[in-house]
């Protein structure tokens, strides 16, 4: 039972981890540059495709991850220069409406180049198989090389915001982007960088995850969905929140459909399992719920 | 440029001539098309109370589509069974009377969207659009994992609900009825947006603070408005229903939330006859680039980006003089 809790523990930061890359992008893009993106998504399909074909190109996992990155990020750029840079000045109904046509556009486009079918990206043999963890646990090395991946991402973006002039520029923007831009920071620079920088994230995430599941067309929206979740959560804006939003999420998510419905046949008995899978897989939405009653603006969201 | 009012009446009278002409020339699919454009102008007309006079973007509005869905589901479901829907201390039972359907579909509808509101008009701008999102996906989730009422398949409905001495199962038939509801629907908005609520609705929207220091409670307001909204996209999603005799977890998708808002766009945000000219066009592309391509969506996405980016006011905005004031 403690052996399966704390892999159940691990399996919920890994899952958190991974929405943190997701959410960091969505929420420095909409900090930076009050921007509701629902192309993020589109982002990360693309990454995990960008990943399985180079993978079966050229059979190397890091160079898949890599085009995943790359891929992903030059999409980025591309897009913000020609279509999202338009709507910074627009109201979020047409950010809205525009991201949601580029979904629309990037799904179908992905169909017409790679079909209707599933890809998988397969492990390297360096990265798969598991290993014993101290007192005993037997857990899945990719899962805790994600976790680990994930966590070093995150110290390097808060390395990067807090430490870096890029960074500090972010954070200008954040606050006041008619000031930085009179001080000389080419504005409309930074918003690609930091729109590339969120969709190399997305991207990266993307082809990680894809190994998990299999790379398909539409994997992007339910992540993007969660990671909206984590962003409410956390407060827009906040990398912190973010992070935290991102946990919280991933461990409530994981912890609930393992214990919520064996609580219920404990307390209500055998007939309320099904309750309790119900209940579990509902639990993020009622924790953001919860969340929204007592904080309207997040954990760490300053304005709404 | 045409007046807006000439252009609506046109758009009216378009309509149930494009099914008459459909019925006279025996085409009963093209019928069974204008009746899912009727149908969807109802649901974009019931999004429009929220998103174009009320400025609350709501991209939720799959949970009332989807709710008023499988009210029809599982009323009808449990008539089809001759099963009950609760026997304890009173009885419930299934129903295939649609004028039922359509009130439980309307109350369950406008309950619920009590609820999502009272949580998420707490927020606003784009916290709300993203919590809206969410709890649409909550009940995505919901109707995947409830088996009782085919979980992920859906569920079918053998027969058409009845209406009171009509043969629903005839397409022109089934096509008056809701077009007739889409005339009621239509004037109910037009006195909703011209009365006193409307107007507050209206100013709320531009100037939420003027309309706050007057006295009005800007919570309780958005709040009504986005349950009448609710309610009628809920009726909406129970015709749906009926006209597939068929109710699925795709209803309650962030795809349809997608869909109901691209009617108002294309039609024009804020316009009366905006969701109707938008749903009758949004049929209309998937007809004929569905012919031209088995990818139309990624032309639909390209349309879309053209009015969002050039062309904001949507069809009616761009053929008639702005007179509306809905800037």
């Amino acid at each position: 039972m403690s052996i399966l809790f704390i892999e159940q523990l691990l399996n919920g930061l890994q899952l958190g981890v991974m929405l943190f890359l997701m959410a960091a992008g969505l929420t420095l893009v909409f900090g930076v540059m009050g921007l509701i993106n629902l192309a993020h998504g589109s982002l990360y399909m693309i990454g995990a495709f960008a990943a399985a074909f180079t993978a079966e190109l050229t059979g190397s996992f890091l160079l898949a991850i890599l085009a995943s990155i790359v891929a992903a990020a030059v999409v980025g750029m591309i897009m913000e220069v020609l279509i999202i840079r338009r709507l910074y000045n627009k109201d979020h109904l047409s950010q809205v409406l525009a991201t949601f046509a580029l979904i629309l556009i990037f799904s179908e486009g992905t169909r017409m180049i790679f079909g209707s079918f599933p890809l998988y990206l397969s492990l390297p043999d360096y990265l798969s198989g598991s290993v014993i963890l101290p007192g005993g646990i037997q857990y899945a090395f990719y899962r805790l090389v994600l976790i680990g991946v994930g966590l070093v991402v995150a110290l390097g973006l808060y390395l990067l915001i807090n430490r870096t002039r890029l960074g500090l520029q972010i954070q200008a923007g954040e606050s006041d982007r008619e000031m930085i831009a009179a001080l000389g920071v080419n504005i409309s620079t930074l918003y690609t960088i930091v729109f590339a920088l969120g969709a190399a994230l997305a991207g990266f995430s993307g082809a990680l995850v894809g190994v998990l599941q299999s790379v398909q067309v539409g994997m992007g929206e339910p992540v993007l969905i969660l990671a909206f979740v984590v962003i409410v959560i956390g407060g827009i804006g906040s990398i912190k929140g973010a992070f935290i939003g991102a946990i919280l999420v991933g461990m409530t998510d994981t912890m609930g459909s393992f214990l919520i419905p064996d609580m219920f046949v404990y307390v209500f008995g055998a007939g309320a399992k099904f309750a309790g899978t119900i209940i579990a897989s509902m639990l993020i939405y009622i924790l953001m719920a919860i969340i929204l009653l007592f904080k309207p603006s997040g954990l760490y969201g300053g304005k709404s | 440029m045409i007046a807006s009012k000439y252009l609506n009446a046109g758009v009216f009278i378009v309509i149930p001539f494009v099914a008459i002409l459909a019925y006279f020339s025996d085409e009963p699919f093209l019928i069974t098309l204008t009746t899912k454009a009727v149908i969807f102008a109802i649901a974009g007309i019931g999004l429009n109370i929220a998103l174009g006079y009320g400025g609350l973007i709501s991209l939720g509005h799959a949970v009332f589509f989807g709710l008023g869905g499988y009210a029809m589901g599982i009323l009808a479901s449990h008539a089809q069974s001759n099963v009950p829907i609760y026997d304890g201390l009173f009885l419930i039972e299934g129903t295939k009377s649609m004028i039922i359907i359509w009130l439980v579909a309307m109350l369950v509808s406008g309950l619920f969207a009590l609820l999502i509101g009272l949580l998420s008009l707490r927020t606003s701008g784009v916290y709300f659009i993203m919590v809206t999102l969410a709890f649409g996906e909550m009940f995505y989730y919901f109707s995947i994992s409830w088996p009782a009422y085919g979980g992920e398949d859906g569920l079918l409905i053998y027969v058409r609900n009845n209406f009171s001495g009509l043969n629903t199962l005839d397409p022109i038939q089934f096509f008056s009825i809701t077009f007739s509801l889409l005339a009621i629907t239509l004037l109910f908005t037009y006195f909703l947006k011209n009365s006193f609520f409307g107007l507050v609705l209206n100013a709320i929207r531009q100037t939420p603070d003027r309309v706050e220091t007057v006295g009005i409670n800007l919570f309780k307001s958005r709040l009504i408005a986005f349950v009448i909204s609710g309610m009628i996209t809920g009726l909406a999603g129970a015709l749906f229903a009926d006209l597939n005799r068929f109710v699925s977890p795709t209803m309650f998708s962030w795809q349809t939330s997608g869909e109901i808002m691209v009617f108002i766009i294309l039609g024009g945000v804020g316009r009366l006859f905006g969701p109707v000219v938008g749903a009758c066009l949004f049929i209309l592309l998937e007809y004929l680039l569905d012919g031209v391509s088995e990818f139309w969506h990624i032309y639909l996405g390209l349309i879309l980006l053209f009015v969002v980016l050039i062309a904001k006011n949507g069809v009616i905005g761009s053929l008639s003089r702005r007179e509306t004031s809905n800037d």
